[in-house]
Formats: structure tokens, C-alpha cells, sequence
């Protein structure tokens, strides 16, 4: 884990280095200074040398002035590579993110998607961040303490020998029963807030129903099985500090008493105690500096993990199609074509499907909730792969083209479509980023956008608030639509996307497409049969199989099924 | 690295008390208790050092070793009780931490239900739910860590700087100065430190929201091949996050250098003076030493206690947020009539009844303590209602309709017509500006609210699901809904085909809110959750609207089946669906332009006929 981690300082290596080099410069200051304390205790008063002693504490104010000069540079060079390694992790999770296709997507959840790049990425940074400073200091802490009352009594200094690995284990006992509980803790939590926000969205569920009682007793259940979880986890994690007294306090007793004895003998003097035990809060302390880090990594675990399962998604669309080939007519073939959304599943979502679209036909698609037509659709510009068969477009296999050609080349509106915080204008360019102002008015005219967007006073700079909602389902519809239509596709596939339109302005939508997008293949996926009366070719899907194609005459007809569903159709319409 | 950015301070303190105080008082002992552990444990740590002084100067010079024995010892039981203090304190602590937060997390949620359908509107479901997180964890992290943090950093300081002058009153005079420098340099660092950490959150928040956008729309941007304009657009964003960031991660990070190096400032001069005042012979050898210990442990507590007080700061202005919540005013509801079971006597006359009747009726209380039983029919009748969500801007002007029961009444209208809000105001979602509702004949603000809302059956226009199985989701309206009335309703609904062809069935576990089903589908459940709940009054706004035709005829008969003998509102876009109605009510601005039943309103050729015929756009 820490060398994946360690990826992401690359780019700031120097400044890494460079802060590392600093803080321990910085302890070696932190711990000479007892030094000279001893020198002028033992030497100075001892020989009654006052110039020595001022000698000495003029000494100790440059250590002071060259650990702050030491600190400043530290502080530069660490938020440096601490937040560059921040930058580098989010950069890279996002570009992964770009790369990702649609059953990518579909494995993660989108609220769960976001978690993992906004607060999973701060939690990780923080924690990293935090850590490195502790993480050089405390070894070299201890292990210059170490040497240095080695240096000053090794026999006593014996005492840390053993004081340190016994710390030390107590702290890994700690830690490592803590990472499982933690991780109960979190599952806990997660299920208090996941009731909390499906009260918070059904609020008017819960209310009509009077289940608030119900609800709060629900999660007073969940909550006290967090308290639980919580209580037994940090009863755990305070137990470190009790410990750490406990050897600390039992190392300054040691070293008084040995001490004391060595000093009676003559081997020691009084400056070097007093040394000795300024050393015990050092070297210990140092030990739980490294312990509370590794406390931090294990609460950030789950956020650490989840970022790696978005670094180590593989994006399942391959992109490596001939870049020189391109598409110039619309026509589209199915071969037996068979489809599931993982490769696990048991069943097809679509199964030996075979399907002749010629270029510049209307092709209209029904079918019952579930009869995969919008699996059929996404097929076309590869947002998913089939999984058995293949798609041609203009006579060539899809996997033949390069995405970004193909995807140019098709313009789908998709079911749930979405339109971005900036101008309508901003949000058109999406389809063209070139283009010219007659272009817009000719997409948006088709669109039957023109009209609205004529009576909104800033017309197409009207800046429209996160997800388009200062304007309604049908305008957002009709420019999607249009955008769509910049990209002067040469296959238009629109998934339900007038079900907000009324009847009349849909039907004008669609003679306009006819009219000025003659070579345009156009694909409708819709569930009023009047939208596709006049298509060329209607394609009945039930269950991921198609059940029969044809026109609208010959389907009603022969087909059973359509015959029904036109019949009910008609009673909201008057003959 | 201490965390150094005061995060949002609190406004007003004292409400941010009033709350941790309330639910502190509960445990007043404990929290006693755990105040005065924390004071044994830091007055040992200061005591113990305090010996060292005697134990140098009596007995290791003079090289008394059986004294120091006994010293020794002694500080050992000291340290001893120091230990066992530190250990009692923190594990109360933990319990206690855990207690309060837990309590004011139920108080909370049981609020929440408690609240008017306005406030949910008034703001975000993010910004509650971080009540629930955010703001609670500051809470449970400054009593976890700070309480005791902050009693014993004060035992500490002030107990070290009393030794301190009783040790020498002059060297404490250098000691004093530190701190004062120490002190100026915290106030002044920690404004500017505000300052950066606004920008940097400033920064966050916008790459943040940039990312919800994009991945949530991550599929058009794929369709549009926009990944490399969003990535150029992100790296800009998260370049300049980062360059403030560092900026004030540098500035914080300059703290502990600053403090540490004016601590060996005071360290170093204390020392020269001190061995002055040792040669002249004004203070012994041994003082000197512990003397010194003392100036390096005193700058300690203050540095945990200016890293504590960011994490108190924050504590208190997330239970100033969570104090606004509590104190919101409620649901409003003054009803007194109830609703209750009742069986027909063979005079013709209802009687309560504890059995499973199919019948219910209203109990009213009258002013003579007596109660009569009016039978629960659906007879709903607006008289001149008027209503506004703001006050000053009427959503609803002055209508009138009745209901009778049995009937089904169909709304029709464009959105923003007031449609969803007439059928908020029956049951009481909000309450009506001016004019009447009637519910058999009963004001409905006369009736308890729940046992109003009992008697009505909602489907709304967007379906929430919760964690759970299905027949759990079905059964929602009540806990002891057999399964065999969970399949018929599931059935009536046309649900229970697709049901049964999942994996588990009606066991299958629904998470996220139902999102691994189509949308039709959970409108399926929604309407068999109703018809479980079997309820002589059903509003459907737009409960068919993503079930496509196909499915819509096949559950037509069963959708009759569910409206049969009850009073039904119906608010739906699809024309077809209203067709059957009793009544029809076209609304528009909040007023009712027509009304008739279907061939009457066609044969009038007004805006219905309009909408029917396509000639009018419904937005």
C-alpha cells in the first residue's frame, strides 16, 4: 500500500526529500540542546565559568534560531509535496474516471462514485499528509535518543532497551485489534446514515404512511448497535495512553533509581541524569507519534481502499480501432447479437438479435419496461460491447472505428439526460464547440427550441442552475435534443427523450428531422405508437428479443401484441 | 502537525452550550467524575516531577541510597495512582462520549420526523444529513478527546507555574515572557490562518461540486466525447486548489517551528540565568536541574490546548446547527378527533370495537366529555381553499370541490397548476392559508394528524423505496401485514410477475433506495404498498407515469380493482389515465378552469379538449 501511495509523490519528489532531510535536521537541533543543558550544568556551574555558560546559551539560541530556519523550510517543502501528492491522486482518479465506460459506471453507484473523488481523497490526503512528519521523526527521535544516552551512560541506558520494545508491542497489540473493530464501526455507521438519508428523500413516504414512530425506533436500533461498535472500539484505542504512562513512568523510576546508584558509585554525573531523563519523553513519545499514525492510516482504510477500487477499475471499451477509417452513410447491421451487463449474469439482456437498418431510414422501437430497447440503442456507439454477435455501421464493424469517431458519428439522447450548470449556449457547444450562431438557431429550430428560447430574456446566455432546473422537462428535452443535432450525426438515436414534449411539438419535432436531416438514419425509442405511425421500419422488442419488425400497416396487420397496445392507444386520442 | 485552522466559529455560544449542557447534565456525575480523574492524573504527573528536585539534592548527592529506595517507592505509587486516574477517566469517557452523542443522534432523527414538510423544502437534504454526520462527529471528537484534554492542560499549566515561582519567582518572570510572546503569536497566526483556509475551502468546494456534475453526467459526457475538455477543465480546478492549499498548509505548518524555537529561546536564557543565580549560590544544584524539566513540560500543555481549542471551536458551532434543528417549530396539530375501528350495531347504531373490522369511523370528543362515532366514508369537500407555500404568493386560489365517496376526482393541468399541492393540503402536508377542508364533514385540522393520514392512501409522484426486501417494502404501512395480503396487493398492483422472477422474490433486498429496478417497477410497488395498506381514501399523483403502456393495460383492471368503492384524487400528465373519472378538474394558475366529466369537457371544446387533441402544450 505505501508504495502505491508513493506513486503519487513522484512528481515532488525534491520537495518530499528535501522536507524529510529537514525535520530530521530538526531533531538533531532538538536533541543536542539537552547536550549543551548537561555542558553547562556540569561544566559551567560546576567550574564556575561564566563566560563558558554564556558561551554554551548562545549556543543553544543559534540551535533554537537554525531549527526555526529548518521548520520554515519544512513547512514550504511539505505542504508542497503533501498537497501535490493530494493533486496527483484526485488527477489521476478523475482521468481514470474519464476513461471509464458505462458498465464501469453502472458498477459504481454514482453518489458513491463522488464520495470516492471528493471526501475519500481528502480523508487520504490528510491522513498521508499528517502522517510524514511523525513518520521521519519519530525513528529518528528514538533512534538518536537512543545513541545519544548510550553515548551519555550505556549501562543505563540499558533501561530504554528495554522499555522500547516492550511500548512498542504494547502499541501493535492495541493497533492491531483496533483495525477490525474500526472496521465493524464503520459498517455500523454507514447503515445509521444510509437511514438517515432514505428518511431525509422519503420524508413525504414516511409521512403519509405515519411511520416516523417505526422509523425512529428503527434507527435508535441502528444507532445503538453503532454506540456499541464505538464504545468497543475506543475503549480499546485509550488504552494506549494509560500504557504509554505506565512504561513511561516506570522508565523515569529505572533510570532514578540506577541512576542514583551510578552517581553514588561515581560512574555518572548529575548533568547527565537530568539528560537521561529529559531523553525518556523523547524516545517514548517518538514511539507514539508512530503509532497514532498508523491509528490514522487504519481509521482512513476504508476511504484509502475505495480509492484504489476506482484506480484499479479496468475500463472494459477497448479503444483501439483504425484511427484513418470513417463513416459516411447510416445504415446499421445487428448480427446475432447477444448482450448482458456482466459477464457474470445468467441471462441475456438481449439474445440473437439480427437487425437490417438501412442508411437514412426511421426506425421506431417498442417495447414493455425491461424488453432491453435502450440496451439495444447503447450498442450502436459502443457505450457497451456485445457480448456475442457483432454491430456494423456503414458496412464495418464498430470495433473497427475509433471511439471518439464513432461516438461523433452517432448522436444519442439518452433517457436520463443531463444538462450542465453555464449557459444554454455553453451546453449546445457540447454537440460542436465550432459552431457558428446560424448553426445553433438551425439545431434549435428543429428541436422546436427556437420558440422558448426566444421568450427567455438573455435567450441562449440564459445560465441555467445545476442539471438545467430553472427550465422545464420539455424544454430540457428539446435542448438535448439539439445539442445532439450539432453534431451533424449521421445516425440519431433519441431514447424517450420527448416524453415530456407534448404530442403536437413532438410531432413537429419529428417532420423537421425528416425534413432537414434526409440522410440522417433516425432511431426512436418511445412508448407512443402515434410517434412512430410513419417510421420505416418498427421494431418490437420483448424480453431482449425482437418479435417482429415491420410497418406500421403490415404490424397492425399481423402482430397481435401491436394491434392491442394501438387499441388501447386510440382511447386517449380522439378519431 | 496540529490542526491550526479554526474551522467555523460559533455565532451565538450560548445556545451552543444550552445544547451540550442539556444533554452533559444528564451525566453530571460521570462527567464529575471523569474531571476529577483527569486532575489526580495531571496533579501525579507534576508531583512526580516536583520529587525529582528533593530526591537529586537530599539524596542522590549526599548518596543516600535507602532514602532513595523510599523516595522511589513512594513516587511509584504515585505514578501508580497518576495511571490508574488516567486509565478511569478515559474509558469513562469513551462511554459517556458515546452516550451523549448517541442521544442527541436519536433526538435528532426523532425531530426530523417531527418537522414541517416547509422545512425540508426550505433546504438541501445535504445539508442535513451533515447535522447527522458532520456536525455530531465535531461533537463526539471534542468530548472523546478535549474534555479531559482541556481540564488536565489547565491543572498542568497552572500547577507547573506555581513550582515554577515557588522554585525561583524571578526565573518565572522568563518563563512568563515566553509564554506571552507564545501567545501573541498564536492570535496572530490563527486569524491569518483563517484567512488562507476560506480560499483553500472556498477552492475545495468548487472542484468538489465540479465532480458531482461531471459524474453524475459522466454518460452524456461520454455520448458527447467531452472527457478531455472536463479533465482539461478539472486540472485547472484542482492546480488551483492545490496552489492554495500549500499556501496554507505552509502557513499553518509554521507554527510548531515558531512556538518550539521561542520555548528553547526561554529555555536557553533560563538556563545562562540559572546557572548564574547556581555559581552566586542562590539556588541549589538540584532545583536548577528540575527547574529546567519544568520550562520544557510547561510549553506543553499549551500546545495541546491551542490544538484542542480548533477542535472545541468546531464542536461548538456544529451544536449550534444541531440546536437549530432541535428548536424548529413542528408539525402542527391540534386535532383531537381519532380514528377507530367500529362494527354496526343491529339497531343500525356504531359501537368501537378492539376487533379487525373492515369498518372505521371518527370518535369525537365533545365538550361534555362524552364521544360520538361519525362513520368513516370519504367525503372530501374543499370550501374556497386558499393557499400559498410563500407567504403573499398563492399557489391556490380560492377553490372549491367535493368528493363524494366512491368517487373518482381527476386533476389535470399543466406543471406549476397547483395539482401535487392540492393533494399536499388533504392530508395536511401543508396547512391551508384561509378556507376549509372537510373530511366527512370534519375540519381536517380537527383531526389527529396521523389518524388522518392513516386514512389516506398516498402514492406519490416520485417513489422512494428503503432498505429492505420487498414484501418488507410492500408491507411498509404497517408491521403485522401477512404475506398473503402482501402477494395480493402485489398482485392487484401487476407487480408480483416481475417479483417472482427476481432472485430472491418477495425476500429479494432492495438497497438505494429500490435503484436496481426500473422506474416502472417501484411505481408498481408504491401501488401495491398502498393497496397493502388498504385505505378507503387514495391520492395517485402520477403513479402510472414510467410504467409504460403495455404494462399500464395490463394492470388497468387491477388498478380498478383498487379504486373500487373508494374516494380516489388522481393527478396524472397521461390523458388516458384520467378518461374514467367522475369528475375532471382542469387547473391552471391555481384556479379551476373547467370541470366536467370527460365527454362533457370534450363536448365543451375548452382547454381540456385543447390538451386532448395536442393543440395545446403541457409543460
Amino acid at each position: 500500500m505505501v508504495k502505491r501511495l508513493a506513486v503519487f509523490f513522484r512528481p515532488y519528489k525534491k520537495a518530499l526529500f528535501g522536507s524529510i532531510a529537514c525535520v530530521m535536521a530538526e531533531c538533531v537541533f532538538e536533541l543536542v540542546i539537552p547536550l549543551i543543558m548537561a555542558d553547562i550544568i556540569d561544566v559551567g556551574v560546576v567550574q564556575k565559568d561564566r563566560s563558558y555558560i554564556l558561551q554554551r546559551g548562545g549556543l543553544m539560541i543559534a540551535c533554537a534560531l537554525a531549527a526555526l530556519a529548518l521548520g520554515s523550510i519544512y513547512a514550504r517543502l511539505g505542504a508542497q509535496a503533501g498537497q501535490g501528492f493530494g493533486a496527483e491522486l484526485r488527477q489521476q482518479e478523475y482521468k481514470r474516471v474519464q476513461e471509464y465506460s458505462f458498465s464501469n459506471l453502472d458498477h459504481f453507484s454514482t453518489p458513491s462514485l463522488i464520495t470516492r473523488l471528493t471526501s475519500d481523497i481528502t480523508i487520504l490526503q490528510n491522513s498521508v499528509c499528517n502522517g510524514i512528519r511523525p513518520m521521519v521523526r519519530g525513528p529518528v527521535m528514538m533512534l538518536m535518543g537512543l545513541i545519544m544516552s548510550i553515548m551519555l551512560n550505556p549501562k543505563l541506558s540499558a533501561v530504554f532497551l528495554i522499555a522500547v520494545p516492550v511500548l512498542a508491542a504494547g502499541l501493535y497489540l492495541i493497533m492491531r485489534t483496533l483495525g477490525a473493530s474500526y472496521a465493524r464501526m464503520q459498517k455500523m455507521l454507514d447503515r445509521v446514515n444510509s437511514i438517515v438519508q432514505e428518511n431525509l428523500t422519503a420524508i413525504r413516504t414516511v409521512k403519509s404512511y405515519v411511520r416516523g414512530e417505526s422509523q425512529s425506533a428503527l434507527f435508535a436500533e441502528g444507532n445503538g448497535g453503532y454506540r456499541d461498535a464505538s464504545e468497543h472500539a475506543f475503549h480499546t484505542a485509550m488504552l494506549n495512553m494509560p500504557y504509554f504512562q505506565l512504561v513511561m513512568y516506570t522508565t523515569i523510576l529505572c533510570i532514578l533509581w540506577f541512576g542514583g546508584n551510578f552517581i553514588h558509585t561515581g560512574s555518572m554525573k548529575v548533568g547527565q541524569l537530568t539528560g537521561f531523563l529529559s531523553y525518556v519523553l523523547q524516545i517514548l513519545n517518538s514511539l507514539m507519534m508512530i503509532s497514532n499514525v498508523f491509528l490514522m492510516l487504519s481509521r482512513s482504510m476504508t476511504s484509502i481502499d475505495r480509492v484504489f477500487e476506482v484506480l484499479d477499475e479496468k475500463p472494459e471499451i477497448a479503444d483501439n480501432g483504425d484511427q484513418s477509417l470513417a463513416i459516411h452513410s447510416g445504415s446499421v447491421e445487428f448480427k446475432n447479437v447477444s448482450f448482458k451487463y456482466s459477464k457474470n449474469a445468467k441471462e441475456n439482456v438481449l439474445s440473437d438479435v439480427s437487425l437490417k437498418i438501412g442508411a437514412g431510414q426511421m426506425i421506431g422501437i417498442l417495447g414493455g419496461t425491461g424488453a432491453a430497447k435502450t440496451s439495444l440503442v447503447q450498442l450502436i456507439p459502443r457505450l457497451y460491447d456485445v457480448s456475442d454477435g457483432y454491430i456494423t455501421v456503414d458496412g464495418h464493424d464498430v470495433r473497427e472505428y475509433s471511439l471518439h469517431h464513432l461516438r461523433d458519428s452517432v448522436g444519442m439522447v439518452l433517457q436520463n439526460n443531463t444538462l450542465f450548470s453555464g449557459t444554454i449556449r455553453e451546453n449546445l457547444l457540447w454537440g460542436n464547440a465550432d459552431a457558428t450562431q446560424e448553426e445553433l438557431d438551425w439545431a434549435c429550430r428543429i428541436a422546436c427550441a427556437d420558440e422558448f428560447l426566444g421568450r427567455l430574456p438573455n435567450g441562449y446566455d440564459t445560465v441555467l442552475g445545476q442539471g438545467g432546473v430553472n427550465i422545464s422537462g420539455g424544454q430540457k428535452q428539446r435542448l438535448c435534443i439539439a445539442r445532439a443535432l450539432l453534431k451533424r450525426p449521421k445516425i440519431l438515436i433519441l431514447d424517450d427523450s420527448t416524453s415530456a414534449v407534448d404530442t403536437a411539438t413532438e410531432r413537429k419535432v419529428r417532420e423537421r428531422l425528416a425534413e432537414s436531416l434526409p440522410q440522417t438514419t433516425r432511431i426512436l425509442i418511445t412508448q407512443r405508437l402515434g410517434s412512430v405511425e410513419e417510421a420505416d421500419q418498427i421494431i418490437l422488442l420483448d424480453d431482449g428479443k425482437v418479435t417482429a419488425v415491420g410497418s406500421h400497416s403490415k404490424l397492425l396487420a399481423e402482430n397481435e401484441v401491436y394491434r392491442e397496445i394501438w387499441q388501447f392507444q386510440q382511447k386517449g386520442v380522439i378519431a | 502537525m496540529p490542526k491550526t485552522f479554526s474551522r467555523a466559529r460559533p455565532k451565538n455560544l450560548r445556545t451552543a452550550f444550552g445544547l451540550l449542557w442539556r444533554y452533559m447534565k444528564k451525566h453530571a456525575a460521570s462527567f464529575t467524575l471523569v474531571a476529577v480523574l483527569a486532575v489526580i492524573s495531571a496533579l501525579s504527573s507534576v508531583y512526580g516531577t516536583y520529587l525529582l528536585k528533593p530526591v537529586i539534592d537530599n539524596y542522590i548527592l549526599p548518596g543516600n541510597i535507602p532514602g532513595l529506595m523510599r523516595m522511589v517507592l513512594l513516587m511509584a505509587l504515585l505514578y501508580f495512582i497518576g495511571v490508574a486516574a488516567t486509565y478511569g477517566y478515559t474509558q469513562i469517557m469513551v462511554v459517556l462520549a458515546q452516550n451523549v452523542v448517541e442521544e442527541i443522534r436519536n433526538d435528532l432523527f426523532r425531530k426530523v420526523q417531527k418537522l414541517p414538510l416547509s422545512y425540508f423544502d426550505a433546504q438541501t437534504h445535504g445539508e442535513l444529513m451533515s447535522r447527522f454526520t458532520n456536525d455530531i462527529d465535531t461533537i463526539s471528537d471534542a468530548l472523546n478527546n478535549s474534555f479531559a484534554m482541556v481540564v488536565q492542560s489547565f491543572v498542568v499549566t497552572v500547577s507547573t507555574f506555581v513550582v515554577l515561582i515557588i522554585l525561583n519567582v524571578w526565573l518565572s518572570i522568563i518563563v512568563l515572557l515566553t509564554f506571552f510572546f507564545m501567545f501573541l503569536f498564536l492570535r496572530y497566526s490563527s486569524r491569518r490562518s483563517k484567512a488562507y483556509y476560506d480560499r483553500q475551502q472556498e477552492f475545495l468546494g468548487g472542484l468538489d461540486s465540479f465532480v458531482e456534475e461531471t459524474v453524475a453526467g459522466q454518460k452524456v459526457v461520454q455520448v458527447f466525447n467531452h472527457e478531455a475538455e472536463n479533465f482539461a477543465e478539472f486540472t485547472v480546478r484542482n492546480r488551483r486548489l492545490q496552489k492554495a492549499a500549500t499556501g496554507a498548509v505552509t502557513f499553518s505548518s509554521l507554527l510548531v517551528p515558531v512556538v518550539v524555537s521561542l520555548s528553547y529561546f526561554g529555555y536557553a536564557v533560563s538556563a545562562c540565568i540559572g546557572a548564574f543565580f547556581a555559581i552566586s549560590g542562590q539556588i541549589g544544584l538540584g532545583t536548577l536541574a528540575s527547574y529546567l524539566v519544568y520550562v520544557r513540560q510547561v510549553a506543553m500543555p499549551i500546545n495541546q490546548f491551542s490544538n484542542q481549542l480548533n477542535f472545541i471551536l468546531a464542536s461548538l458551532s456544529g451544536a449550534e446547527r444541531i440546536e437549530e434543528v432541535l428548536s424548529a417549530p413542528e408539525e402542527e396539530d391540534r386535532g383531537s378527533v381519532t380514528l377507530v375501528r367500529a362494527e354496526t350495531m343491529q339497531d343500525g347504531s356504531l359501537r368501537e370495537t378492539d376487533c379487525r373490522t373492515e369498518q372505521w369511523a371518527w370518535r369525537r370528543q365533545k365538550p361534555d366529555g362524552t364521544s360520538d362515532l361519525i362513520p368513516l366514508r370519504g367525503d372530501v369537500r374543499f370550501h374556497n381553499v386558499v393557499f400559498g407555500y410563500v407567504p403573499g404568493h398563492p399557489v391556490i386560489k380560492g377553490i372549491n370541490l367535493y368528493a363524494k365517496p366512491g368517487q373518482k376526482i381527476a386533476f389535470v393541468g399543466s406543471t406549476g397548476a397547483g395539482k401535487t399541492t392540492i393533494a399536499s393540503l388533504i392530508n395536511r402536508f401543508y396547512e391551508v392559508t384561509s378556507g376549509t377542508i372537510t373530511y366527512d364533514g370534519i375540519d381536517v385540522r380537527e383531526i389527529r394528524k396521523d389518524d388522518l393520514r392513516h386514512s389516506l392512501g398516498v402514492v406519490l409522484q416520485d417513489t422512494h423505496l428503503f432498505t429492505g426486501t420487498i414484501a418488507e417494502n410492500i408491507g411498509f404501512s404497517s408491521d403485522d401485514i401477512s404475506r398473503e395480503r402482501i402477494v395480493a396487493a402485489a398482485k392487484l398492483a401487476g407487480a408480483d410477475s416481475f417479483i417472482r422472477r427476481l432472485p430472491d422474490g418477495y425476500d429479494t433486498v432492495l438497497t438505494g433506495d429500490g435503484d436496481n429496478l426500473s422506474q416502472g417497477q417501484r411505481q408498481l410497488l408504491a401501488i401495491a404498498r398502498v393497496a397493502a395498506a388498504d385505505p378507503p381514501v387514495l391520492i395517485l399523483d402520477e403513479a402510472t407515469s414510467s410504467v409504460d403502456t403495455r404494462t399500464e393495460r395490463q394492470i388497468e383492471k387491477g388498478m380498478d380493482r383498487l379504486m373500487e368503492g373508494r374516494t380516489v384524487f388522481v393527478i396524472a400528465h397521461r390523458l388516458s389515465t384520467v378518461r374514467n373519472a367522475k369528475a375532471i378538474l382542469v387547473l391552471e394558475g391555481g384556479e379551476i378552469l373547467e370541470r366536467g366529466s370527460h365527454d362533457e369537457l370534450v363536448e365543451q371544446k375548452g382547454r381540456y379538449y385543447q390538451l386532448y387533441t395536442g393543440q395545446f402544450e403541457l409543460s
